[in-house]
C-alpha cells in the first residue's frame, strides 16, 4: 500500500489516522457497531470501504466474538469498533473471553470529548477501568497525534508473547483533530519482553528426564497453535514415541487420528488420558496452563511424575503445578531445541496402556454414543455423521455445554486452527458470531457451528449478520430442550431438582427462514443423513435443527473437586 | 505460613497502572497493609512499595502476575530481614492547662520522636520508625489525648546489591525502539 509508507507525512484527522494505521498493520476486516462517540471514525471508514471491509453485527458482543473467530482461524488479530458507553460495555464478555483464551484482538472504542471526561456525560463510561481486568493492555487517547503510536503498540502487544486483547479508547475530539500522520510499526519497548531467550541448560535437563523416562506423557494446549509449532510438536512426539493428549484449546494442533494422539484431557476428556496422568513418570506440558478443568484436585494430580513445562508466560510456571524443569519461551523454539537433545525412542507398552483404557471407554461410552440402539438421537451420532461429510477438513465452532464436550470429543480434525470454542471463560453465545467471523476469515473452508438450544438464543440476533453477509456458515442446533449441561449436574449432584433448566423453545426453523436463511429440522435417525447432506450441499448459510435425547449425559466425567484418576464412565 | 512481605515494583509512569496492580491482590483476597508510590532513582521510572501479609508461595505467584503487566519493568519481594524500612507517623495533641508538658516532652524524647510544629493549642509530633515503634508511641501518648494520628506507608530499600539497574540495561537492549505514550 504505497499511500502509507514510512516517509509519507500528511495532515489528516485522528479518525482517518485510525483507519490508515489499521491498514498499515495489514487489517482488511473489522467487526463493529457505530454510535455517537465513534462517528468520526465511521465517517473516515466510508472513504476506505474497498481496503477495509466492515462487518456490521447486530450487537457489540457479536462483533467481538466474530473478531475472536476471525483471529483464531487466521492467526491474525481481530479488530473491533464500538461506540462509548453501552457499545463499549457490550464488549466486556468478549474481552474477558479473549484474555483467558489468549486471543489477539485490537478493540477501538469511541469516547466522549475529553472536556467532558469525568462529568457523567451522555454515554460516558470509564471503559479503561471497566476493561482493565479483561485486557492485556489498554489506553485512553485524548490527542490525535498519539493515535498512530497507540495503534502500533496495541498490535504489537496483542500479537506478541502470550497474545491477548487490547483496547484503545479514543475521545471524540481526538478523532476530529488533525495530526501530522506518520506510521511506525512497534518492534519493542523496554517494559515488555515477549520473547524470552531460551535457557539451553533447562532444555538439556528436560531432555535428560525425557530420555530416561519409562512412561513419558505429553499434554499440549493452544500455546502450540499460537506459536505455529504444530510441526515441531508432531516431530517431537514422533521422534520420542511419547503419547500426547490435548486440552480443549489444543485440539486440532495434532491430527485427531495421529497414532500418538491419545485424546482429550479434562472433566469430560477421555478415560486413559485422565487416568494415566497419575501413572506417567515424566509429564511434559507444552503451551498449556493446568486449568482446574484439566487437573481436577491438584493435591492428587500427577504427584508421582517429574513435571516439565514449556511455557511463554512466566506467571503460569508453578502457578498450579510445581515443575521440575520449566522452559520459558516460545513453544516452537523450545520444541526445536528439545527435539535435538532427545533420543529417538519408542514406548510401545506404555502406549498399550492407553489403548486398553480406550477400549474400555469405547465399550462403556463411545459405542452407544456414536451408534446408539435406542430410539432418540444422540449428540455423538450427529457429530459422527458430520465427520463423514467433512472428512475432518471442516472448521468446527462450538458453544458451551454438553454439545461442546461431545463435539470436541468426537469431531475429526486433520488440520490445525480448526477447532474454535470458548474454553477458559465458557461463554454461552460465543459460537454463532465466532463461526461467522471464522467463515469470513476463511471463506474457502467449510465452517460448522455446533450450538445448544440455550446458547443459540444468547446471540441469535447474529443470524441477521449472517444473512446480510451471506457467510455460508452451517449451523447445527443440538436441541435437547434443556440447558443440558446444567441439567446434567442437577441430575448427578442436586437430586434431579431441575431448577430453571427446561426450555420451551420457539420454532428455530421459522426464525432462520425469517432471517432469510434456509433451514430444516430432523428428529429421526432415518432422516439425519439426508438432512445433513442437504445442509452441506446448500450454497449459502443453513440451519439444521436436530432434536436429540432430552436427558442424555456426557461421560466420562471427572466430578468437580475429584482427582483425574477418579474419572467416572457412568 | 503467613509473614510480612515488602513488594517493590518498578514501572513506567502510566495512568491506571496502579489499578491493574492492586486488582491482582483483590482477586486473591490479599489485604494490602500499605502502599506507597514515588519516583525511583531512575528518571521516568516509578517505584511502588506494597506491604502484605501472606505465604511465601502465594506472594511469589502474585509478584509474577504483577511483573506480567505490560508496563511493569520488574517486581521484587523481600522479607523484613532483607530490607531496611520505616514509616512516618504524626500525632496531634491538644495542649490544655492540665497537660503535663514536661511528661509529654520526656515521652517524645524517650521515643526518639520530635515536635514538628506547635499550632495554636496543638502540638504535632513526628516519629519515624517501624510500625511497632510508632504504635508504642501511640500507646504512650494516649493518656495525653490524641486528637489526630496518621501513619504513612512503608518505604524500604533492600540490604543487598540492587540488580535492577542491570535488569534495566537488559530490557533496554532487547527493545530497539522505545515507545512511551503517557
Ligand atoms: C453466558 C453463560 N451463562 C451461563 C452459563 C452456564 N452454563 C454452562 S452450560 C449451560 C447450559 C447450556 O445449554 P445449551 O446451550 O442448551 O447446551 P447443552 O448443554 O444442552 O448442549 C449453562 C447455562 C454459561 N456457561 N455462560
Amino acid at each position: 500500500m504505497e499511500a502509507i509508507t514510512k516517509e509519507d507525512k500528511k495532515v489528516i484527522t485522528g479518525a482517518e489516522a485510525t483507519i490508515l494505521s489499521l491498514l498499515a498493520e495489514g487489517t482488511d476486516m473489522v467487526f463493529g457497531y457505530p454510535g455517537g462517540a465513534i462517528m468520526p471514525i465511521y465517517d473516515a471508514l466510508y472513504g476506505y470501504q474497498k481496503e477495509l471491509r466492515h462487518i456490521l453485527t447486530r450487537h457489540e458482543q457479536g462483533a467481538i466474538h466474530a473478531a475472536q473467530g476471525f483471529a483464531r482461524i487466521s492467526g491474525r488479530p481481530g479488530v473491533v469498533f464500538a461506540t462509548s458507553g453501552p457499545g463499549a460495555t457490550n464488549l466486556i464478555t468478549g474481552l474477558a473471553d479473549a484474555k483467558i483464551d489468549s486471543t489477539p484482538l485490537v478493540c477501538i472504542t469511541g469516547q466522549v470529548a475529553s472536556s467532558l471526561l469525568g462529568t457523567d456525560a451522555f454515554q460516558e463510561t470509564d471503559i479503561i477501568s471497566l476493561s482493565m481486568q479483561a485486557t492485556k493492555w489498554n489506553i485512553q487517547i485524548t490527542k490525535a497525534e498519539d493515535i498512530p503510536q497507540a495503534i502500533a503498540k496495541a498490535f504489537y502487544i496483542a500479537t506478541s508473547g502470550r497474545p491477548g486483547p487490547v483496547l484503545i479508547d479514543i475521545t471524540k475530539d481526538a478523532q476530529f483533530a488533525s495530526l501530522n500522520y506518520e506510521y511506525r510499526k512497534c518492534t519493542g519497548f523496554r517494559s515488555y519482553n515477549p520473547k524470552p531467550a531460551i535457557d539451553t541448560e533447562k532444555v538439556k535437563a528436560a531432555a535428560e528426564l525425557i530420555n530416561k523416562a519409562k512412561k513419558p506423557y505429553v499434554l499440549f494446549g493452544q500455546g502450540v497453535i499460537l506459536a505455529h509449532a504444530e510441526k515441531e510438536l508432531a516431530n517431537f512426539v514422533e521422534k520420542t514415541g511419547i503419547p500426547a493428549a490435548w486440552t480443549l484449546l489444543g485440539l486440532s494442533a495434532l491430527p485427531t487420528d495421529h497414532p500418538l494422539n491419545v485424546g482429550m484431557l479434562g472433566m469430560h476428556g477421555n478415560y486413559g488420558p485422565n487416568k494415566l496422568t497419575n501413572e506417567c513418570d515424566v509429564l511434559i506440558a507444552v503451551g498449556m496452563r493446568f486449568d482446574d478443568r484439566v487437573t481436577g484436585d491438584l493435591n492428587r494430580y500427577a504427584k508421582q511424575a517429574k513435571v516439565i513445562h514449556l511455557e511463554i508466560d512466566p506467571a503460569e510456571i508453578d502457578k498450579n503445578v510445581q515443575t521440575n524443569v520449566a522452559i520459558l519461551g516460545d513453544a516452537k523454539a523450545s520444541l526445536k531445541l528439545l527435539i535435538e537433545h532427545c533420543h529417538a525412542n519408542e514406548h510401545t507398552e506404555w502406549l498399550e496402556e492407553f489403548e486398553k483404557l480406550s477400549a474400555i471407554e469405547y465399550d462403556k461410552v463411545i459405542a452407544s454414543e456414536l451408534n446408539p440402539s435406542k430410539l432418540g438421537l444422540t449428540m455423538g451420532e450427529v457429530i459422527r455423521r458430520a465427520n463423514e461429510h467433512t472428512n475432518g477438513d471442516a472448521v468446527v465452532v462450538t458453544d458451551v455445554g454438553q454439545h461442546q464436550m461431545v463435539a470436541c470429543r468426537y469431531a475429526k480434525f486433520n488440520k490445525s486452527k480448526s477447532n474454535i470454542t470458548s474454553g477458559g471463560l465458557g461463554t454461552m453465545g460465543f459460537c454463532l458470531p465466532a463461526a461467522l467471523g471464522a467463515k469470513l476469515a476463511a471463506p474457502e473452508r467449510e465452517v460448522i457451528a455446533v450450538i445448544g438450544d440455550g446458547g443459540f438464543q444468547m446471540t441469535i440476533q447474529e443470524l441477521g449478520t449472517i444473512f446480510q453477509t451471506r457467510a455460508a456458515v452451517k449451523i447445527i442446533i443440538l436441541n435437547n430442550e434443556f440447558l443440558g449441561m446444567v441439567r446434567q449436574w442437577q441430575q448427578l449432584f442436586f437430586d434431579k431438582r431441575y431448577s430453571s433448566t427446561e426450555l420451551v423453545n420457539p420454532d428455530f426453523v421459522a426464525i432462520a427462514k425469517g432471517f432469510g436463511i434456509e433451514a430444516s429440522s430432523v428428529s429421526e435417525r432415518d432422516g439425519l443423513d439426508n438432512a445433513m447432506k442437504q445442509m452441506f450441499d446448500h450454497d449459502g448459510p443453513y440451519l439444521l435443527e436436530v432434536m436429540v435425547e432430552k436427558e442424555d449425559n456426557v461421560f466420562p466425567m471427572v466430578p468437580s473437586g475429584a482427582s483425574v484418576e477418579d474419572i467416572r464412565l457412568e | 505460613m503467613k509473614q510480612i512481605f515488602t513488594i517493590v515494583i518498578f514501572t513506567e509512569n502510566k495512568i491506571g497502572l496502579v489499578n491493574r496492580i492492586t486488582s491482582l491482590f483483590t482477586q486473591r483476597h490479599i489485604n494490602i497493609e500499605s502502599i506507597t508510590a514515588s519516583e525511583s532513582e531512575y528518571s521516568g521510572i516509578h517505584r511502588f512499595t506494597i506491604v502484605i501479609e501472606e505465604s511465601h508461595d502465594l506472594t511469589v505467584k502474585v509478584v509474577k502476575q504483577i511483573e506480567k503487566q505490560v508496563e511493569v519493568l520488574k517486581a521484587f519481594c523481600f522479607t523484613d530481614q532483607e530490607t531496611v524500612y520505616s514509616e512516618i507517623a504524626l500525632y496531634k495533641i491538644q495542649l490544655t492547662p492540665d497537660t503535663d508538658k514536661e511528661a509529654l516532652m520526656e515521652m517524645v524524647r524517650k521515643n526518639d520522636a520530635f515536635v514538628k510544629e506547635l499550632v495554636g493549642d496543638f502540638i504535632i509530633i513526628e516519629k519515624t520508625g517501624k510500625k511497632q515503634e510508632t504504635h508504642a508511641l501511640f500507646e504512650a501518648l494516649s493518656p495525653f489525648g490524641i486528637q489526630g494520628f496518621v501513619r504513612s506507608g512503608r518505604v524500604s530499600l533492600s540490604k543487598t546489591y540492587s540488580t535492577f539497574s542491570k535488569h534495566l540495561q537488559d530490557l533496554e537492549a532487547h527493545s530497539k525502539d522505545t515507545i512511551i505514550i503517557s
